[in-house]
């Protein structure tokens, strides 16, 4: 059977850097489904399908689409409810 | 080895040149790539690789970077140990038909959350199934090229003794390298005089070759999806924190 | 378009009369999933058709195979440029399921264990264009591809033909599935390359 068939949330660096200036397999992401808080590099990334879906390692349910054309990409978040990204740190003036 | 700053721009695609190859088994190879702008990246940490065919077609697979840069006299040179997937697309051409001084595209350093850095003190388990093997490898190199005594076991498990990857280097390095342990467990074959028998990872090789998680190791675990799976739910079986224990899980895709 | 690699051609990509622009040919059969493999038991299995009224026409595994068996042999075309020629499939067919529900629907949403979806125009899963399928080859339908059973839309893209099908859903409204609301065209025709919002 291919239930093991996904792959891990660091794979997901590549395809997003194509959109994003930051590493956001290393932000912490929030499950809108289940609650739980963890790594977007510990999504399970189902790769073999017209698109890659993340899916929350708890609950399994959909976390992150992506949907690459040759000239366009479509980005669903709607599974994660926030993305807490690593920032440099800024100085208060 | 080149420093590692953050990535802060979108990724593009480099143009790297193959400069040397190195057969590792019967059924993969070492790429080593010149890329003459590459800005350093971090041991665990992998690129992605594009081909393209002259009607446009193209192709791209994910391989871990296999040590730390290194500089060669057309600038920094990194490798990849690419392992040939049966009736895949990209790892027969890199393996047969790809050439010294042939242009190839790379986009990396990609993924910051399964790497070691060497400023780490926790003692490390590394877990390989195999051609996951790569980015531990990296690890391994990197320790020594740091200078860290942070102690490190590597538990790798291959079909055959034919199929270890990096053979020689890690049984000098298991020689020469303080601290470094490395186990095997055979699935198919086991070597002459190995006691027991060839048998897929199980409780006792993990917990005769690893750490006690009250040490609180860092796992680092990679290979074949059903591999890692198997793994990792006995390193969290064993106690070790969840948090603890990093995966990186490759598909069938060549 | 990248630096040409030299001597890399990819996988075949012959241009074939029998294939729609963009689709090469495969022999073997590609399992494409978005998530998990669920796993029905034939005896909890059902399959539903619920009206826009909210009327639903439900069949267990025993009464679904006492239905009329057709076995089409349909080409397949799948978004991500594969296509497989001659397949043989055993199912029933949905002018069977839809005789006899009454409605003024004009689409469908397709649903499925596990979560996916996809919609289609009702006219499509009409006159011979629709089964649900539960043998491929002569065997029964391996959960890889969709068993216990399948849709089999085979004129549209493959990602129509939803795996693991539980039931349909007619709707007045069109009601985009899992990749229609994520780029992929709404109605997926492979002749005219839909393959993407605004193709």
């Amino acid at each position: 059977m291919t239930e093991l068939s996904y792959l891990d949330g660091n794979m997901l660096d590549g395809p997003l850097r194509e959109l994003f200036a930051v590493d956001l397999s290393t932000a912490t992401g929030r499950c809108d489904h289940c609650g739980t808080v963890g790594p977007m590099a510990g999504l399970q990334v189902y790769a073999h399908a017209p698109g890659l879906v993340g899916r929350c390692p708890t609950c399994v349910e959909v976390m992150l689409r992506l949907v690459r054309a040759p000239d366009r990409a479509w980005l669903d978040l709607r599974g994660t409810t926030f993305l807490q990204v690593p920032m440099p740190v800024q100085t208060p003036r | 080895m080149v420093a590692q700053t953050p990535a802060r721009a979108p990724a593009r695609w480099r143009v790297g040149r193959l400069v040397e190859r190195r057969v590792e088994t019967p059924n993969a190879q070492t790429l080593v790539l010149e890329l003459p702008d590459w800005p350093g990246h971090l041991p665990g940490q992998h690129v992605d690789v594009r081909l393209t065919a002259p009607d446009g077609y193209q192709a791209a697979r994910s391989y871990s970077v296999a040590g730390p840069a290194v500089d060669g006299p057309g600038g920094p040179r990194i490798e990849l140990t690419v392992q040939r997937v049966p009736d895949g697309e990209v790892s027969p051409y890199l393996i047969d038909v790809y050439r010294e001084g042939d242009p190839v595209e790379v986009r990396g350093p990609l993924g910051g959350w399964f790497v070691w850095r060497p400023q780490e003190t926790a003692p490390v388990l590394l877990v390989a199934g195999g051609s996951g093997v790569v980015p531990l490898m990296a690890m391994i190199r990197a320790r020594r090229a740091a200078g860290s005594r942070v102690p490190f076991r590597l538990l790798y498990s291959v079909r055959t003794p034919a199929d270890v990857i990096y053979a020689d280097e890690l049984r000098r390095r298991a020689r020469d390298d303080l601290g470094l342990d490395v186990a095997y467990v055979y699935t198919r074959e086991a070597p002459d005089g190995w006691r027991g028998e060839p048998h897929r990872i199980g409780l006792a090789d993990v917990n005769n070759h690893g750490w006690p998680p009250d040490l609180e190791p860092l796992c680092y675990v990679c290979g074949p999806t059903g591999f890692v799976e198997t793994a990792a739910d006995l390193l969290v079986g064993l106690g070790h924190q969840t948090r603890r224990v990093k995966t990186e899980r490759f598909g069938p895709t060549g | 378009m990248g630096i040409v690699s030299p001597g890399f051609q990819g996988r075949p990509r012959t241009a074939e009369p029998a294939l729609p622009p963009g689709q090469y040919l495969t022999e073997d059969f590609p399992v494409l999933s978005a998530g998990p493999t669920p796993r029905v038991p034939l005896d909890t299995w059902e399959f539903v058709i619920a009206t826009e009224t909210g009327t639903e026409f439900r069949w267990t595994w025993d009464e679904l195979m006492a239905l009329p068996q057709e076995t089409p042999t349909v080409d397949i075309h799948c978004v991500t440029h594969w296509s497989k020629l001659g397949t043989s499939w055993r199912g029933v067919s949905l002018d069977t399921l839809l005789e006899g529900v009454d409605t003024a629907a004009d689409y469908a949403q397709a649903h499925s264990y596990g979560g996916y979806t996809t919609n289609l125009p009702l006219d499509d899963l009409r006159d011979g264009q629709a089964w649900v399928v539960h043998t491929y080859d002569g065997e029964p339908l391996p959960g890889e591809h969709g068993g216990p059973a399948r849709l089999l839309v085979p004129h549209l893209y493959f990602w129509k033909s939803a795996k693991w099908v539980r039931g349909v859903r007619l709707t007045v409204e069109d009601e985009p599935g899992f990749w229609e609301t994520a780029g992929y065209h709404d109605y997926g025709d492979p002749w005219r390359e839909q393959r993407y919002q605004g193709d």
